[in-house]
C-alpha cells in the first residue's frame, strides 16, 4: 500500500517538475508575450499541481494537505485571473500579437469541422 | 448578521490553519479576527449583494472534466515546447459565449485561459476573443464542448435573471 | 529523493524564467517571467518544507502565492492607468476582469 502511494507520488512530483521544466523552455523559446503566456499556463497549471498532488500523496490525510489543496485552489483561481489581466494589458499597451485574426467565416468552419 | 457569518468564516479559517488550540494562542486568534472584522466593517468592505449563482452539484464534476482537458492540453503544450521539430501557428479568433449571467461568462473565459494552449485576450457578453497557440486548440473551443458544460452547469431555469457580478 | 528530484525541475524552472525576465524585450514580457517566477517560487517553498522534514514552510507558501497574485495586478495596474487609486470601470465595464472567482457562489 505505502509502496503504491510512494510510486504515485513519484510519478506525480515528476512530470510536475518536467511540466516546470518544459514551460520554462517554452518561456525562452516562444516568440512574443501571448506565446509565452501559454507556456507559463504549462507551469502555473500542469507543474504546480502535479507537484502540489505528489506533495499531498506523501503527507496523507492531515492539516498538511488542507493547507496544500488551499494552495492548489489559490492557483487555480488566481493564475487565470493574473494571465488575463497581463494580455489585456498587453494589448491595451499596444503590442500586436504575432498572428493574424481569423476571419467569421473560417471560424465557422473551424466550428463546423470540430462539431461532432 | 454578515459581520457574525464573518467572523465565524474567518475564525473557522484561523483554527484550521494554526492547528494549535492553547488558550492563549487562540486568544490571540479571536482577538485578530474580531480586529479584522472591525476593519472590514469600517471600511465598507462587508458585501451586502445576495449570492446569484448557488453551489451546483454539477459544478465539482465539472472541475474535473477541466482537469482532465488541462492536462491533456498540458501535455500537447509541453511537447511543442521542448522538441525541436515541433510548430506553433497561433492564431486569433473571436468565440461565441452562450452563458446567461455575468459570472458564467468568466468561469468560462477563466477555463479557457486555464488550458494552456487558449488565452483568453477579452470578453463582451457574449463573445470572448481568443489566442490559441495551434489550430488544434482553437478547433477545440469552436466546438463548443466546453461552452456547452458551462451552460449545463448554469442550469436552464431563467429564473435567476438577477444574475451577474 | 524524490523531492531532491521535484526541486531540481522547480530550481531549472525558476532560472529559465529569470533568464527571459532578464531577456524579456517588453515590459510584459518581464511581468508574465515575474508572475511565472513567483509560482514556481511558491511550489519550491512547498517541496523545500518537504524536503527539510519542516511542512510549516507551506503556510509561507500560501502567504506568497497570495502576495503574488496582489503584486502582479497591481504591477500591471501602474502600467495601464499609471495610478493605483485608478479605479478602472469607467473604460471597461462590461469585462470579466475581476472574475478570479469564477464559478465560485
Amino acid at each position: 500500500m505505502t509502496l503504491a502511494v510512494d510510486i504515485a507520488s513519484w510519478l506525480c512530483l515528476v512530470a510536475g517538475a518536467l511540466f516546470c521544466l518544459s514551460g520554462g523552455i517554452g518561456m525562452i523559446r516562444f516568440p512574443d508575450v501571448y506565446a509565452r503566456s501559454h507556456a507559463a499556463g504549462v507551469i502555473d497549471t500542469g507543474g504546480a499541481y502535479l507537484i502540489l498532488a505528489g506533495l499531498a500523496l506523501q503527507a496523507g490525510f492531515s492539516l498538511v494537505t488542507v493547507k496544500l489543496v488551499l494552495i492548489g485552489l489559490l492557483l487555480f483561481f488566481t493564475s487565470p485571473t493574473a494571465t488575463h489581466a497581463l494580455v489585456k494589458a498587453a494589448l491595451a499597451g499596444g503590442l500586436e500579437p504575432l498572428c493574424r485574426e481569423l476571419g467569421a467565416d473560417e471560424t465557422a468552419e473551424m466550428a463546423d469541422e470540430a462539431a461532432p | 448578521m454578515r459581520l457574525v457569518g464573518l467572523y465565524l468564516a474567518l475564525f473557522a479559517f484561523w483554527l484550521l490553519m494554526s492547528g494549535h488550540y492553547e488558550p492563549l494562542i487562540v486568544g490571540f486568534g479571536v482577538a485578530s479576527c474580531a480586529a479584522t472584522v472591525y476593519i472590514a466593517r469600517r471600511k465598507d468592505f462587508v458585501d451586502y449583494a445576495t449570492l446569484s449563482w448557488y453551489v451546483k452539484p454539477t459544478l465539482p464534476l465539472y472541475w474535473l472534466w477541466l482537469l482532465g482537458q488541462i492536462l491533456k492540453s498540458n501535455l500537447d503544450v509541453a511537447k511543442r515546447c521542448v522538441l525541436p521539430g515541433a510548430r506553433i501557428d497561433p492564431c486569433i479568433f473571436r468565440a461565441p459565449a452562450n452563458q446567461d449571467t455575468g459570472v458564467g461568462v468568466a468561469t468560462y473565459a477563466n477555463s479557457i485561459t486555464l488550458t494552456p494552449g487558449t488565452v483568453s485576450l477579452q470578453t463582451w457578453d457574449h463573445e470572448i476573443r481568443v489566442h490559441a497557440l495551434t489550430r488544434h486548440g482553437a478547433r477545440d473551443i469552436l466546438g463548443g464542448e466546453m461552452d456547452g458544460r458551462i451552460c449545463r452547469v448554469e442550469g436552464p431555469s431563467k429564473t435567476g435573471n438577477g444574475g451577474g457580478p | 529523493m524524490m523531492f531532491a528530484a521535484a526541486m531540481a525541475g522547480v530550481l531549472a524552472a525558476m532560472t529559465l524564467t529569470l533568464v527571459r525576465g532578464l531577456l524579456g524585450p517588453t515590459v510584459f514580457d518581464r511581468v508574465l517571467a515575474l508572475n511565472t517566477f513567483g509560482t514556481v517560487t511558491v511550489l519550491a517553498i512547498a517541496v523545500l518544507g518537504f524536503l527539510m522534514g519542516r511542512p510549516q514552510f507551506l503556510d509561507i507558501a500560501l502567504l506568497y502565492a497570495l502576495i503574488n497574485f496582489v503584486g502582479t495586478i497591481a504591477i500591471l495596474k501602474y502600467l495601464q492607468y499609471g495610478d493605483l487609486g485608478v479605479s478602472g470601470r469607467k473604460s471597461d465595464a462590461d469585462n470579466a476582469d475581476t472574475g478570479g472567482d469564477g464559478g465560485r457562489p
